[in-house]
């Protein structure tokens, strides 16, 4: 290890192990009112009666919610413990998030998230010595089926 | 509902329609309530200035799903979303309420996007785009891309 890294062996360690395991239900309130905050009003997310007439059967869910509390970092709240426990600085930014969608996420669905650290690096920014840590997390429904994949960036400095 | 796009439609460089967005105080109240996201940097002065960031900002999964918006809405109702990621690279500062459903005045986001590739994979017509938020001084504080399959109109 380069001296002064940030990352340590504990934190090589904790890659690629399953670390969190969250379970979501997918009600359809939940669902309107986070397309309402969006301001979207496609009825696919906002009118049952019309999505049910739909190929999806029900309302379905915009890109990237999966039940309440949904913000994206959830899942990766305990990853973040996890790694500051380790020793890594506790100044955090959310660098940015990629999906990857596989089936529709819709009302009645129930989701269960696991979380992993997949990779982590570090580089001198603008913010001095900084850390960046892609948490992976997998969602599989009550079908045993993956719905979706996020690949979040945790910046630490 | 707009008429459904098809992959015969879009060419690289075609543009994805703009969708324009204003991020109000209030707006971001009604996102932290509807995802959870708590943290007082999106709605207290005095912690936005002690984080560094001067004033409370838009949160970055709020400019996300206007991004999700801007390509669910391209792409209709027979159109799939199969991928989108952004980066948080600017801050984005709210406007304040004038009345109880009016903004005041200041700037209007704009998500935009153009098509990048387009190919057949998988017995599947995808389009890639270049997708970003920017703000009213043009700058994209918020670049990302998007992976959808389109619908093909019938073979000859």
């Amino acid at each position: 290890m380069a001296n002064g890294s940030l990352i340590t062996d504990e934190m090589r360690e904790l890659i690629g192990k399953t670390l969190d395991t969250i379970v979501f239900k997918v009600e359809e309130g939940a669902i309107q009112r986070y397309a309402q905050a969006i301001g979207d009003p496609n009825p696919l997310f906002n009118d049952p009666d019309y999505a049910s007439k739909t190929k999806y059967g029900r309302l379905i869910a915009p890109p990237g919610f999966t039940g309440w509390p949904t913000k994206a970092g959830r899942p990766t709240e305990k990853l973040f413990a996890f790694l500051v426990k380790a020793g890594a600085p506790s100044r955090i930014l959310d660098g940015g998030i990629e999906f990857e969608f596989v089936e529709p996420i819709g009302a009645g669905d129930v989701l269960t998230a696991t979380s992993k650290i997949s990779k982590v690096s570090e580089r001198e920014t603008k913010l001095g010595k900084t850390m960046f840590t892609t948490a992976e997390v997998t969602y599989v429904n009550q079908k045993g089926n993956v719905v979706l994949r996020s690949w979040a960036t945790i910046i630490q400095f | 509902m707009a008429k459904q796009i098809c992959y015969e439609d879009v060419e690289v460089g075609s543009e994805v329609t703009p969708l324009p967005k204003i991020a109000t105080t209030r707006m971001l109240v009604q996102w932290a309530g509807a995802s959870g996201d708590f943290n007082p940097l999106h709605y207290e002065e005095d912690f936005a200035k002690a984080m560094g960031v001067g004033a409370p900002i838009v949160h970055g999964a709020l400019k996300r799903a206007w991004l999700g918006q801007l390509m669910t809405d391209w792409i209709g109702e027979e159109g799939k979303l199969k991928k989108l990621s952004c980066q948080y690279r600017g801050m984005d500062y709210p406007r304040k309420m004038k009345t109880m459903e009016e903004p005041g005045d200041g700037e209007t986001w704009w998500c935009k996007g153009k098509v990048t590739k387009k190919y057949e994979e998988g017995g599947e017509h995808l389009v890639e785009c270049e997708i970003w938020v920017e703000n009213g001084k043009g700058d994209r504080t918020t670049p990302g891309s998007a992976v959808a399959a389109l619908p093909a109109r019938k073979q000859k």
